[in-house]
Formats: C-alpha cells, sequence, structure tokens
C-alpha cells in the first residue's frame, strides 16, 4: 500500500491551486479530503506526478446564504454539512445525507467539492445535488463559470471539469416554503457506499404534489433525476396510492448497475422501494 | 486477596491503548532492509520468464530472488504439520510449496520474487520494474468440482486434486440403513463459506543474520513461535535450530492466521545471510487478503434422521473441504478431526457417518480460523436440528431437550462415548438451553411474532445448542490422528531471590489478556499479589518451548502446565520452611503467602523462603538451591465447553435485510478465572460468527480472482450491525486439569452462526421451508429467498 512516488503542494489560496495546476499540465491531481484518490493512489491505480491539496484554503469552506441561494464552499466537509442549521433549515435532505456518509473520520475530512469532482456513481452528493437543483461553481485561470447539476455530472466517474478547472462552490435555490426533501440510502455493508440512494424534494399545498424531484445514487452508472416518477407524482394528490404508483415507475429505460452484492433485477427493486421511501417521507 | 473470579483489568492494556505495544514491524534493527514480494496476479499460469534486471538497477534495491534461486539453494517448501492419509491407507499427497515459485504458480498471490531495498518504497517501486511473461492456464476454485473429472489439476502428483479422503464414526452400512428406517430425514445442503481472517495486525516478518555468532533471529508474528521455529530449521532451511532465535513480540489478532509457519518467515532468514543484512518484509492489507490462511469452504451435504417422536436416530454427512493450493500447516486436521469428532453435538444420535474430501484448488490455502472446524461441524448440526423442526412442526427447543445427551460431571459418573472418537469430559446441557429461554422470553417471543406475522413483519428466533472440543490436546491421541508434533505445553515459575516472580510460558497471548489471566493464578497459588509476577511469553532464547495459543488452549493446558510448576515451588518452599521452622513438612500449611505450624502462630513468608533458597546459609542438608520449576503438561483429554446461543431477528419484506435485535448467549466454559476477559472473549467471537452468517465471505470468480479483497468490498462486522448482547454462564467445572478450565476463546464463534441462520429461516417461515439460502444472508439473497 505504498503509492508512487508524487509531489505534494497545499495551496492557499483558489488562484495559487490554479497556478499549481497549470504549471503540472495535466499531471497534477487534485486532492480535496482524499477518501477516494489516496486509495487510488495507495493501489497505484492512480500515479500523478503531483498533488494539489485545496482542502486548506479557507475561503472555499463556508455555508452561507446569498439572496435566494444557499452557497456551500467546496471545501466544506460533510461535516460542516451534516451540522449547518441554515439546510437543516430549507433544504434538510443536505445534512441528513452528508451524516450517512462514511463515519465520522471520514465526514471530518472529506468534502462536497471533492466528491461531486470524483463523480462515483454510488456517492451520495450528486444525486442530492440533481434534487437540489443546484448549480456548480467552476473557477479556471480563464474565470468562473456555472452549470446545472445536471450538466455537470455526465457519466461514470465524469465530470463537465476541463483541465485545470476547479470546483469552487455549490449554490443551491433555496425552496419555496412548505417543500420537504430527503435523502434514503441502502448501504454497502463493507463500503457503506449507497447501493440505492434516493432523493427526493416535494412541495405539497393543499394536498397536491408539485416541485417534485427524485434523484438517485447508486443504481446507474451515473447519477440520474428520474422523470418518469417525477411526472407520475407532479399535480397529484399526495396519497400513499399515488406515491406507490409512482415509485413503481422508478430506474425505468435507465442501465442499471450489476454486481456481486445486487444484481440488475434487485437494484432496481431497491430503486423502486427507497423512491417509495422517499416520497413517503416527503409527500405521505 | 483472592483474584481467580475477579474482573481484574488487563495490565497489557497500558501498552495498547497508549499506542506503545511493540509490534513486529515496529522494529528497526542496524542495516535493516525491506522487502517486496511479487506475486501471481493469476490463479493459474506456467511462468515463461522473469526478467529482473531493469528492477536490480534501480537505485537503492539490494538484491533480488526468485524461484529459480530458492530452488538452486536447495531450499524445500514448508511442510505441513498434520497428515490424514487416504481410506485404503496410501500416504496424504503432499505436493510442496515452494517459498517462491519458479515454474507454475497455483493461486493468486503465490509468491514469484522478492525485492530487496534500502526502503519499503524503493522495494515496491522495484517490483514494478519486474517483467514477468505467463502462459495463463485455466483455473478451478470450487472443491467440490476439482474432484470432478476433467477439472484443471493444480498439482501433477496430486490426481483429481485429491490430498486424501476420509472418514470416521459407525459402519457407513449402519448408517445408511438407520437413515433409511428413519420416520422423518432432514436433509440440507450447503456451502459453508470461505472467511478471511483479518487480524488488525498485518503479518509481518523480520529476518537477521549476525555472521558474528553464525546466530538468526527472526521477528515474526506469530501465535505459534517455537513450532515456527522447529518447522523453519527442520524441515525447511535445514539450520540449527540453537542457532536460532524466534520472537513473537505484540502481536495484533491472529484469529487462527497467525499459527502457521508462512513462506515469508523462511525467506527473510534465508535471504538475510544471503545479503548480510537484516529484512524487513510486512504485509499489507491486499496480500493479507490474498495470503493469510483463509478458514472453512465446506461443500456439505447433511442428512439427520428421526422416529415418530423426534428423536434422531441417525446422521451422514459428505463434505469436499477446499484446502486451496497447498497444504497449510494444520490443515489436514481442521475438515477431519477438529470437525468430524464434534458431530455428535449435544445429542444422543445412535449412528453416525462422516466422510470427507480434501480438494486442492486453485485459491489461496484454507487453514484453521477460529472454532477451526468446529463452527462447521455446529452448524450443519444446528441448522438440520432447526430445520427438521420447522419441517416436522415441533418446537426446535423442545427438539433439543428430547435428544440432549443426560447430565455427566465426569468425576463421580464417567465420560460420554461418542459415535465419533471422543470421550466428552464433563456436561450439563439443559440448564444452558432452560436458561436462555428464561433470558429471551420464550414463550411471550413465540406470542409476540404470531401478532408481528399478522402486521407483516418478519420476526424469527433461532438456537444452537453446541458443544465444541478445546484444551488441545493430549499428545498421543493427536499423535495417532497424525499430528506430527505434540500438544502439550511448557512452562517455568521462576522466584526470584525477592520472592518476585518470573513467569515463562509457552502460551503467546495475541490479544487473549495471558498476562493478566495468568498472573491471576499465579498469585492466587502463590498467595503474593498480582504486581509481584510478571509472564514472559513469545521469545524462544527465554522460554523453554512452546505450542502456542489457539483451539482455546492456553489456560487449559498452557494454565496447567504453570500450575504444575507452582506446585514443585511449594513442595520445594516446604522443605526448606519446615527446615527453617523446626517442624515436619507434613505439621505445615501454605496460605496467604506463608508456611504455618498447623495449629500455632509459627509461621514463615514466601519471600523469606525464596531468599533463603538463594542465599542457603541455613539450609536443608542436601537440597539443592534456587527456586525455578520447569513443568511440560500433557493433557489426559480435550476439554469441553458448551452453551446455547439464541438470536431474534427481524426481516425486512421489501429490501431483504437482516436486522439481528438481539442475541443470547448462555455459555459453559468451565471455571472462569476473569470474567471481564471472559465476557470480552464471548463478545468477539459472537460477532464474528454474525460476521460469517449475516456479512462475510471470500468471494473468488471462476477465473480464481479474488473479488472482495479490501474492506471496500469484504463485509466486517461493525458495531452498529450489532445489538448490545446479554449473555450469561453456567459452570461444569473442567474434571481433568487443575484449574478446571475449558477455554473460551472459540465459543462464540462456534456457537453463534447457526442461531442467526436458524432466525432468518423461522422469521421466512411464512413462505415455506427455505433449504438453499447460503451465507452470507446478504438482503439480496434473503429477498430472493422470499420471492422465489
Amino acid at each position: 500500500m505504498i503509492p508512487a512516488n508524487f509531489e505534494y503542494h497545499r495551496a492557499g489560496s483558489v488562484d495559487e491551486a490554479l497556478s499549481l495546476l497549470a504549471t503540472h499540465d495535466g499531471n497534477a491531481k487534485v486532492l480535496s479530503g482524499g477518501h477516494s484518490l489516496i486509495p487510488a493512489l495507495k493501489l497505484r491505480l492512480n500515479q500523478p506526478a503531483a498533488l494539489v491539496d485545496i482542502a486548506r484554503i479557507a475561503a472555499l469552506r463556508y455555508i452561507r446564504q446569498d439572496g435566494n441561494h444557499i452557497a456551500i464552499g467546496a471545501a466544506s466537509t460533510h461535516k460542516d454539512i451534516a451540522t449547518s442549521a441554515l439546510l437543516a433549515q430549507h433544504l434538510s435532505m443536505m445534512p441528513q445525507a452528508a451524516g450517512m456518509i462514511g463515519d465520522p473520520q471520514v465526514r471530518n475530512v472529506g468534502t462536497i467539492g471533492g466528491s461531486i469532482a470524483h463523480a462515483d456513481p454510488a456517492a451520495d452528493w450528486p444525486g442530492v445535488l440533481l434534487a437540489a437543483d443546484a448549480e456548480i461553481v467552476l473557477q479556471s485561470a480563464s474565470g468562473k463559470r456555472s452549470l446545472a447539476a445536471q450538466d455537470f455530472f455526465l457519466g461514470f466517474f465524469t465530470t463537465a471539469l476541463a483541465e485545470g478547472e476547479l470546483v469552487t462552490e455549490i449554490r443551491i435555490p433555496i425552496p419555496a416554503a412548505g417543500t420537504k426533501s430527503t435523502y434514503q440510502k441502502f448501504s454497502q455493508p463493507a463500503s457503506r457506499f449507497a447501493i440505492v440512494g434516493c432523493a427526493a424534494v416535494v412541495q405539497v399545498s393543499n394536498g397536491t404534489c408539485s416541485h417534485v424531484r427524485v434523484a438517485f445514487n447508486g443504481v446507474s452508472d451515473s447519477c440520474f433525476r428520474d422523470g418518469n416518477v417525477e411526472k407520475a407524482l407532479e399535480g397529484k394528490a399526495a396519497t400513499a396510492e399515488n406515491i406507490a404508483a409512482a415509485a413503481a415507475q422508478a430506474a425505468q429505460g435507465v442501465s442499471i448497475l450489476s454486481d456481486h452484492y445486487a444484481a440488475e433485477d434487485y437494484r432496481t427493486h431497491l430503486a423502486q422501494v427507497f423512491a417509495k421511501r422517499a416520497l413517503s417521507a416527503v409527500a405521505g | 486477596m483472592t483474584y481467580i473470579g475477579q474482573s481484574v483489568k488487563r495490565v497489557e492494556d497500558k501498552r495498547f491503548t497508549t499506542g506503545k505495544g511493540k509490534y513486529t514491524d515496529d522494529i528497526k534493527l542496524v542495516g535493516m532492509t525491506h522487502a517486496h514480494i511479487v506475486r501471481s496476479p493469476y490463479a493459474h499460469a506456467k511462468i515463461l520468464s522473469i526478467d529482473i534486471d531493469t528492477a536490480l538497477a534501480h537505485p537503492g534495491v539490494v538484491a533480488i530472488f526468485t524461484g529459480k534461486d530458492i530452488a538452486a539453494a536447495g531450499i524445500n517448501g514448508v511442510p505441513a504439520g498434520w497428515q490424514v492419509n487416504f481410506k485404503d491407507g496410501t500416504t496424504m499427497k503432499e505436493p510442496p510449496h515452494p517459498l517462491l515459485v519458479a515454474d507454475r504458480v497455483k493461486h493468486v498471490g503465490d509468491g514469484i520474487a522478492v525485492v530487496i531495498a534500502e526502503d519499503d518504497a524503493t522495494a515496491r517501486d522495484a517490483a514494478d520494474l519486474i517483467e514477468i511473461e505467463y502462459e495463463v492456464l485455466p483455473a478451478v476454485t470450487n472443491p467440490a468440482e476439482a474432484i470432478k473429472p476433467g477439472a484443471p489439476q493444480v498439482h501433477d502428483s496430486a490426481p483429481n486434486n485429491m490430498c486424501f479422503d476420509w472418514e470416521l464414526g459407525n459402519p457407513k452400512a449402519e448408517v445408511d440403513a438407520a437413515i433409511a428406517a428413519s420416520h422423518h430425514v432432514t436433509r440440507l445442503d450447503f456451502i459453508n463459506q470461505r472467511m478471511a481472517p483479518n487480524a488488525i495486525e498485518p503479518r509481518s516478518a523480520i529476518g537477521h543474520y549476525d555472521d558474528s555468532k553464525d546466530k538468526y533471529t527472526l521477528y515474526t508474528t506469530s501465535q505459534n513461535p517455537h513450532l515456527t521455529r522447529l518447522l523453519m530449521c527442520a524441515f525447511v532451511l535445514g539450520i540449527p535450530e540453537h542457532k536460532v532465535q524466534v520472537v513473537a513480540p505484540d502481536v495484533g489478532g491472529g484469529f487462527g492466521s497467525k499459527i502457521f509457519h508462512y513462506i515469508e518467515e523462511a525467506l527473510v532468514i534465508w535471504a538475510s545471510k544471503q545479503i548480510g543484512r537484516p529484512i524487513k518484509w510486512t504485509s499489507d492489507r491486499s496480500e493479507a487478503f490474498l495470503t493469510d490462511a483463509h478458514g472453512r469452504d465446506h461443500v456439505t451435504t447433511a442428512e439427520m434422521g428421526f422416529d415418530k417422536d423426534g428423536k434422531i436416530t441417525a446422521l451422514r454427512v459428505n463434505t469436499v473441504a477446499n484446502l486451496g493450493a497447498y497444504i497449510s500447516t494444520f490443515a489436514p486436521a481442521v475438515p477431519t478431526y477438529l470437525h468430524g469428532t464434534l458431530l455428535q453435538g449435544l445429542y444422543t444420535t445412535p449412528k453416525i457417518h462422516v466422510d470427507v474430501i480434501a480438494a486442492f484448488t486453485h485459491t489461496n490455502a484454507v487453514d484453521a480460523y477460529r472454532g477451526a472446524g468446529r463452527p462447521e461441524a455446529t452448524y450443519l448440526l444446528e441448522r438440520l436440528v432447526d430445520t427438521a423442526a420447522l419441517e416436522m412442526g415441533m418446537d426446535p427447543a423442545e427438539l433439543r431437550f428430547k435428544n440432549f445427551i443426560p447430565a455427566f460431571d465426569g468425576v463421580t459418573q464417567p465420560g460420554y462415548q461418542t459415535q465419533v472418537a471422543l470421550q466428552y469430559d464433563s456436561g450439563n446441557y439443559e440448564p444452558v438451553l432452560e436458561r436462555g429461554l428464561e433470558m429471551v422470553g420464550y414463550e411471550q417471543f413465540r406470542k409476540d411474532q404470531a401478532e408481528a406475522r399478522k402486521n407483516g413483519k418478519l420476526l424469527g428466533i433461532g438456537f444452537s445448542t453446541y458443544i465444541e472440543a478445546c484444551g488441545i490436546a493430549p499428545s498421543a491421541v493427536v499423535g495417532a490422528l497424525g499430528a506430527r508434533a505434540g500438544l502439550y505445553e511448557s512452562a517455568q515459575v521462576r522466584v526470584q531471590p525477592t520472592g518476585k516472580v518470573s513467569v515463562f510460558t509457552g502460551s503467546h497471548s495475541h490479544g487473549q489478556g495471558h498476562e493478566t489471566t495468568f498472573a491471576q493464578v499465579v498469585a492466587d497459588r502463590l498467595g503474593i499479589a498480582m504486581e509481584d509476577i510478571d509472564i514472559v511469553h513469545g521469545d524462544s532464547d527465554s522460554v523453554a518451548f512452546g505450542m502456542g495459543t489457539y483451539g482455546s488452549r492456553s489456560l487449559a493446558v498452557g494454565g496447567s502446565a504453570i500450575v504444575k510448576s507452582i506446585d514443585k515451588v511449594l513442595e520445594k518452599g516446604a522443605k526448606i520452611a519446615a527446615h527453617k521452622l523446626e517442624a515436619a513438612e507434613e505439621d505445615l500449611e501454605y496460605a496467604g503467602g506463608k508456611w504455618t505450624v498447623k495449629g500455632t502462630d509459627k509461621s514463615i513468608g514466601f519471600g523469606d523462603i525464596a531468599l533463603t533458597a538463594y542465599v542457603p546459609h541455613d539450609y536443608p542438608a542436601g537440597l539443592e538451591p534456587g527456586l525455578d520449576f520447569s513443568s511440560f503438561y500433557d493433557p489426559t483429554n480435550f476439554t469441553y465447553p458448551f452453551g446455547c446461543h439464541i438470536a431474534i431477528v427481524e426481516v425486512d419484506q421489501d429490501t431483504g435485510k437482516v436486522t439481528l435485535k438481539r442475541f443470547i448467549a448462555v455459555d459453559d466454559v468451565g471455571n472462569v478465572i476473569n470474567p471481564m476477559i471472559v465476557d470480552g472473549q464471548i463478545h468477539g467471537g459472537l460477532a464474528q460468527g454474525i460476521g460469517q452468517a449475516l456479512l462475510e465471505g471470500v468471494i473468488y470468480d471462476e477465473n480464481g480472482q479474488l473479488v472482495n479483497g479490501s474492506y471496500m468490498d469484504y463485509a466486517m462486522p461493525r458495531a452498529d450491525d450489532l445489538p448490545s448482547f446479554e449473555i450469561d454462564r453456567k459452570v461444569t467445572p473442567c474434571p481433568h486439569n487443575p484449574l478446571g478450565v475449558k477455554g473460551a476463546g472459540e465459543a462464540g464463534c462456534i456457537g453463534s452462526t447457526p442461531a442467526v441462520v436458524n432466525a432468518v429461516m423461522d422469521a421466512l417461515a411464512p413462505f415455506g421451508v427455505i433449504k438453499n439460502l447460503e451465507m452470507p444472508l446478504t438482503p439480496q439473497r434473503v429477498w430472493r429467498a422470499m420471492h422465489q
């Protein structure tokens, strides 16, 4: 478990990090917590020439209200999010999901920016951010750009991050009053990653569901919003029957992951079970 | 002050909890180099070529050795420590297990080359520069497949991949007839899955050849340092034993996997002489998954016959046991004498026959893992009994009461002679089940269960009433059964001139708390303070000899050896005391750390006698000075702990996930020296046994690749997977050792697995009797069982 040689640089600012990345011209990896990267280095699956550590950039660690958004600095730890009163007030699935990641040691060091840049299909944040209508702010030497989460997550460990670009902020619109959110997870018992993670956001007013967002982690080779489930419940009465009918639509038309712990049919079944549990929690 | 029976805090924990334990990898010797072993990525392949030139030229590399060097040096492979011959008397097939393979690799992880460098990172870097060409060959991983005609062959010298076949019990024809005549027969076909032992400290070995003394020192993570020395010196390297010191310092867990003599130990010793410098090798976690001997892996068919009243009439068992690619040290004993001999269980079964075939496969070696054979025996028995109860519509507790062997103390009543060679020492089985039923509130549970089922909730209860054989073992008995070593233990009690006591034991603590438990025994026997006693173990230069720690033998065998030496100390001390007190020896009594002339207040303390023994100015004529005695204790029988484990589970019908709600364990391990330590042993054993039932299991794919060789994939039980255990004990003392102890190291692991699986089957009873659900009971498997 000894990694190949690499240089280690701890960036003090975003500009310094960007300049370090430019210096290494594609041969550096960004370190932001490292709970996925360090094991990959130790197993020599990844042998970068250098690491640029951005997790100690104080300017990237915040959770604050910014107008009608909540802005989360990319170096915020899972623990920061799990304990955020602001998020608990407006979007409780965020602290809830954070509290289900790994164990306390992981949550104290792992960051949301690191997690989403890695885009592990079984990680917890991608689906949660899709359901939250989040925007991902990216910064490079040529400036900043912002992408909807939908456009940021492109596939299996693949994102829209360009070479030399950093995730700097996650922006989440504050949902309308009366909106509820939840994250329900079925974990692999060894890794505690999601076999199925289901994030759901629903606004129920006068017994009718609107703003229905349902997104999954772990089910497919990428996180995805499940339009079939959303459509089936949007505008419908918040009844157990409607929730069950909508949940039964889950995970259709996507490729389904399969491994020794959960084969395709079982994982699809679990997606439906967890869609039902998630929707029942927010609209039941 | 009486120490025995007190939960004295563990004296060793001060260093373990403050980071001051000294493990093999903590040892740094002057001039030490570091080894990395290049291992096969294939389960079965011919090595066509190895190019080490680039690696050898890498800065910092000291030497590289391959299988050719080992063969050229005439070094033997590591031997088996136990021989089990074929039924027809043919000798067990014992293909060599070379330190490094030169021609054909036989499992993923097989050693091919060792790179020795100035530091561990350089050795690792250089390993990547070795170029090896392979011709990949077909592999077989399942032992039942391996013995079929046409299967890929592991060793040319073992046709059909058979190491041996073996049987035990009543004549097979009698058992077949009894099964055929039974009112009901319950049959189970199952796999007792392969387990990775996962000691928290990975294996490590330092070899140091000192040419100025022509002496070798091996530091190693061993449960069994003396046997490692014997095997390595006499059988592998052919070096003189008196020139080799083996030290097993603090060892962080073993669960069996550190009993065995491994190739890396001999390799660092041999290579150290070649390069003239010490060499350290430390396994990483990936290597540990690939090369620490695994456990279990039996493919079994078991049938139990019953009469119309539920009395067991016969038991017939067929097992194919996976040995892996090579025979590890004790591997042949595990599926045979540690498994077949336990098939009487706690029951009066009149006819028993067991057939075992031991098969080679292209997988890592399988050997003793916590319980070693007894968990496999217990699993099949207890699964059969609970399944039979479901099939026959009987209560599983009632079915057990009907079949229990009646109580016997082994003193006024003889031991119980089983149909499978053993004679149980003492037993009283009904009380453990009665206590278990009381603790669980059985009647109320069945009412709650019925209510829960009405509400669509799947609650289940499972039982396991187990027996095991530990305190291993009478040497003459195991010798007759194929052991190539005796299984006694040695102890030396050295009383220092000031009355302080050093105890040298051949047992080896790797988590068991010997430094505390043994000191409690010595303190009570001598009537002195625990603080005045030091327990020394794990160094072949200090301890005369030892057979190590496994099979829950340390206290029953090692502790008894200590008692023998203490008896000798007191016997000699009494002679000195009689002289000093001017009394006859038979008029003295020893209590509270002093000899007293009975009926008087004339006495002399232990410390005064110790000083007199070493300053013998006024001393009995003809008596040697000194107070220092060694003993070897060879037990007259195994010990037979037993108990009752009860699990309550809830199954989530939507997902198949099993939640363990309660776990009750009532164990009878004989007398208890330190209840806290025994509780800890039980708790840890339960976690491991429950881990096998619900979470763990090594998976090889059809190509022999290890699929789940990391903690990302191999699920170890964690605290939040387990309920707070409810435990209690009964005490039936062992009649044949001086402490009356039986052993507690494996009980938790042996009894718990079938209790959990039985509970799941009980929960699933509304879906019918399910018989093809394999461990670990993952949510997916349980879900399929409900929906197939």
